[in-house]
């Protein structure tokens, strides 16, 4: 397909700008030519180009509108579309973050309610908003528990990290200048607790854990982890990236956990755009509470404000409150599934997720047989002995079946890993045919594996040359109209 | 109201085929102390009928004002209908990050044509697919600086966004950071010669932004090549992207990162966000820079096709040795700008200057009012700061007519504490700042 810039034809335009109604002065007057630029280099199109431009991308494009996206860790549920309508009231939109209170008190009330509503749900003593998606919430989270340190006149230097986790969490702690020291799992896909005891020392700020982990599995040994950790009066951090598994079932804060850090785009179906907007709330345990972001919504006497006395505050992790329009739609779904929905949600996402396991595991190696939570984890490593068929070759060939392809090589500890989270939005009918699929497929691999590792046929373009896009990097058209 | 398709009869025969007597037998890993008896104290479900009131009831309690002076950081622009429609494509909205290439050339292609176009009005050769926003791109391109120079000082400009001074603040406390600060001179431009004087060979990054909070254009050109001498990096920050209509762009003037802030293109103030950070570089940092990164590369066949490319940078590889931690972005944000973008083309000039006229009509009356002065001399884009007596009454006789007035600098400048940053956009009529002279007048 052409680029925006090859459509481009001088003279051409999709906007008028209003004539202006102020007396006019003149740039050069003001301005020193040597301040100005000369052109603007932007395509010229028309209105109706643009939009058949974009809509033929659109077409290039997979949603979970158009199909199952059973992509592990990320939560792609169906999202409502009352959330978008609501999300999209001017009233939400159009205002200032700089507007005064007495204009902003919808929105203020809103972001006070939904700390509330996570702090309930996640028996944290209270949330913060403001991080932009969860890798800043894990960031933000661990600056809480570093500030913490330096108020007691302490300095820590490291940071546990299961074998497990996702690459955002060493990266997060890297990033707070902490070591990272990865701890192993052990045969059952938990924490193993031996060596966390080895690891785990004065010296120690906390452990990042995702429970359920990455392979989908509940840590059965919360309880004397969350020993060893507070034995040496570090913190336990809970990456929430799964919190979709037990909503209204169990509350990390009662599990013994310091810190959490939620991804509304994953749970709360606030939809992720291709890549964000998210939005990563951290809740934390009361000892913390003094050390979250700046500004803090409060309320007094039913007025609602901002308050930026917070002395022992981390600071601001980015500009205004967080990603609020996001916000909105969480909210509201919150306020329509109630605590029952919510609880059902987690409870057949976790149904869901072991109905496919059981159908596909007789066709694909299980990493762990034992009942996982809302998602579960294969390996391809059978397909490649037998057939040389690998899992991305898998996942290509699901392309042509017209599904998204579970997470792959992901976690690092399964070899050819193949995380399949399929959500509780999905039906038993399309559960059953996303299995018929993958066992269609594994059937074809030992019976035809050129064809899978031909795969796909069916998509606009084939298998594209990632090696050469990493060795001649063209990440900008320089190309001449 | 569920959303969840599950008829009982559909559940009886999944739980029978996982060979399960009950749901809660799914949740045998959680210790038995800890298994939630009774349901979370949350308000009762709601139809889509009523959640749809409540939320506009909620809605409701919001304010919009009839005119906003208030920029600050976020700006009140029109945004064209085209925008509104290609972001509500489900096939955009609903995706996830573009993982699987074949099936998401849509945004691979959007995204790459977006950053050709940041990379262009920024005057840099590379740009990424967006970070979180202005501030947080302004703070990883510090932490970049500091881990490429391996030097731990950073000097920044007073005149920055004073958020943005607190989030680069907060990554510097957290990396081990020095920062200091640099004053601006009476025109409003950064302080040269303390600038020169606080860059040593131990200086990581210099700061800077322009337009200035205060609205003012600095003279990039002035001090890059002071800057380089020293070895250090000089990161440009903006917050008005529409700027860019007009500006000499940083990158054209030696800066090696530009930063800023890209809401003004397309996105809707939104209480404060989301928006999205831009984030520019020269090629030299390409394998080094934060974020996702289109780039092109072909298929078996030889078509051209998109890919998310040197993700060696990333998280997801190189985790603790990764540039940044960064993974979600704002991707749908960078759409609605690029269609932004392509709606405006070359007009995007034509609208730049529109804000310029519109904020010197203002300034110039407001200039005019007794007591009112101008506090800064050198040349403005579309805001500016006013010195006048008493503005928190000023702000509240505008707010009783439904204005939002001036953002109120003594907050952040305790010398400024007498003076309001206003700002003027295409979306202010003359009739409207005609009223608001008239408002402030008549007492």
């Amino acid at each position: 397909m052409e680029l925006i810039f090859e459509k481009s034809r001088p003279g051409r335009g999709a906007t008028t700008i209003p004539r202006s109604d102020v007396p006019e002065v003149s740039v050069g007057s003001i301005m020193d030519k040597n301040l100005l630029r000369e052109d603007v280099d932007l395509p010229e199109v028309a209105e109706v180009d643009l939009i058949r431009h974009y809509t033929q991308l659109s077409k290039r494009n997979f949603g979970v509108d158009v199909g199952f996206y059973p992509l592990g860790s990320c939560t792609m549920k169906y999202n409502p579309k009352i959330n978008e309508d609501v999300a999209k009231l001017p009233e939400f939109t159009a205002l200032h973050p700089y507007a005064p209170a007495d204009f902003s008190q919808g929105s203020l009330q809103l972001m006070y309610k939904l700390r509330q509503y996570l702090s309930e749900i996640f028996g944290m003593a209270d949330f913060a908003l403001q991080p932009a998606a969860g890798a800043h919430g894990e960031l933000t989270g661990i600056m809480v528990i570093k500030k913490f340190f330096e108020k007691k006149g302490e300095r820590r230097s490291h940071i546990l990290i299961p074998d497990a986790a996702h690459g955002t969490n060493p990266a997060s702690g890297a990033l707070c200048g902490y070591r990272t020291v990865t701890v192993r799992s052990n045969r059952e896909g938990g924490v193993d607790i031996d060596h966390l005891r080895e690891l785990m020392t004065d010296d120690t700020a906390g452990l990042m854990l995702t429970n359920p982990n990455t392979l989908g599995l509940f840590e059965r040994n919360i309880e004397q982890v969350a020993e060893i950790v507070h034995a040496k009066d570090g913190f336990l951090y809970c990456d929430g990236a799964n919190a979709n598994a037990f909503m209204g079932k169990a509350r990390p804060g009662d599990l013994g956990f310091d810190v959490i850090q939620l991804n509304l785009h994953k749970t709360f179906s606030t939809p992720h755009g291709c890549g964000g907007p998210g939005s990563g709330p951290v809740g934390v345990g009361e000892k913390l509470v003094s050390h979250l972001p700046i500004p803090r919504v409060v309320k007094r006497e039913d007025i609602y404000d901002w308050d930026y006395n917070c002395p022992d505050s981390i600071g601001r992790v980015r500009a205004f409150y967080g990603n609020f329009n996001v916000m909105v739609k969480a909210y509201t779904y919150i306020r329509s599934l109630g605590p029952d929905g919510l609880k059902r949600a987690s409870e057949i996402a976790v149904l869901n997720a072991n109905y496919v396991k059981e159908k596909l595991k007789p066709y694909y190696d299980l990493a762990y047989d034992r009942v996982c939570m809302h998602e579960c984890v294969f390996s391809g490593r059978r397909q490649v002995k037998e057939s040389g068929v690998h899992t991305s070759d898998i996942a290509k060939r699901l392309l042509d079946y017209g599904y998204h392809p579970p997470t792959i090589y992901f976690p690092m500890i399964v070899p050819e890993a193949i995380m399949i989270e399929p959500n509780e939005t999905e039906s038993k009918e399309t559960l059953d045919a996303f299995c018929d699929t993958m066992i269609a497929i594994a059937h074809e691999a030992k019976g035809n594996p050129d064809l899978v590792r031909s795969a796909p046929l069916t998509t606009p373009v084939r298998r594209l040359d990632d090696v050469k896009a990493a060795r001649e990097p063209d990440v900008c058209w320089k190309g001449i109209r | 109201m569920e959303y969840i398709p599950h008829t009982p009869e559909d559940q009886r025969q999944m739980m029978e085929s996982v060979d399960i007597r009950s749901i809660d037998d799914l949740f045998t890993d959680i210790p038995e102390k800890y298994r939630l008896k009774s349901l979370l104290n949350l308000p009762s479900a709601l139809s889509e009928q009523d959640v749809s009131a409540l939320m506009k009831g909620i809605g409701s309690q919001n304010k919009l004002p009839s005119i906003t002076l208030m920029g600050a950081g976020v700006y009140h622009h029109y945004i064209p209908a085209v925008v509104g429609h290609v972001i509500s494509r489900s096939e955009f909205y609903t995706a996830y990050t573009p993982y699987q290439a074949e099936i998401s050339q849509g945004i691979l292609q959007a995204i790459y044509e977006y950053q050709t176009m940041i990379a262009k009005l920024t005057g840099m050769q590379v740009a990424n697919a967006s970070m979180y926003d202005g501030a947080s791109a302004m703070a990883e391109a510090v932490v970049l600086a500091a881990k490429t120079l391996n030097r731990t000082k950073i000097v920044v400009v007073r005149s920055i966004h004073p958020e943005y001074r607190q989030v680069v603040g907060t990554y510097a406390w957290s990396n081990g950071y020095e920062v200091v600060e640099i004053p601006y001179e009476k025109s409003g431009r950064l302080n040269r010669d303390a600038l020169l004087q606080a860059v040593d060979d131990r200086t990581a990054a210099v700061l800077i932004q322009s337009p200035n909070f205060f609205g003012i254009v600095e003279d990039i050109a002035s001090i890059e090549s002071d800057v380089h001498a020293k070895g250090a990096l000089l990161v440009s920050g903006f917050t008005e992207a529409t700027s860019l209509g007009i500006l000499k762009p940083a990158g054209a003037m030696g800066a090696d990162f530009v930063v800023g802030e890209g809401q003004a293109f397309g996105n809707p103030m939104n209480y404060g966000g989301p928006y999205l950070g831009i984030f520019a570089s020269t090629d030299k940092f390409l394998r080094k820079i934060p974020g996702r990164l289109a780039g092109a590369t072909v298929d078996r066949e030889g078509k051209r096709g998109f890919v998310l490319t040197l993700q060696t940078r990333e998280q997801h590889i190189r985790r603790e040795r990764a540039t940044s931690n960064i993974c979600s972005n704002e991707a749908l944000c960078a759409l609605a700008a690029a269609v932004y973008l392509v709606c405006l083309g070359k007009n995007l000039k034509n609208l730049a200057e529109l804000n310029f006229q519109k904020a010197h009509y203002l300034k110039e009356n407001l200039s005019g009012l007794k007591g009112w002065e101008l506090v800064f001399s050198a040349p403005i884009y579309n805001e500016f700061v006013m010195r006048c007596p008493d503005p928190k009454t000023v702000n509240q006789k505008l707010q009783d007519e439904g204005v939002i007035g001036g953002y109120e600098l003594g907050k952040e400048y305790p010398e400024l504490k007498e003076c309001l940053l206003f700002c003027a956009t295409e979306m202010l009529t003359k009739d409207d700042i005609d009223r608001v002279v008239s408002i402030i007048m008549g007492s």
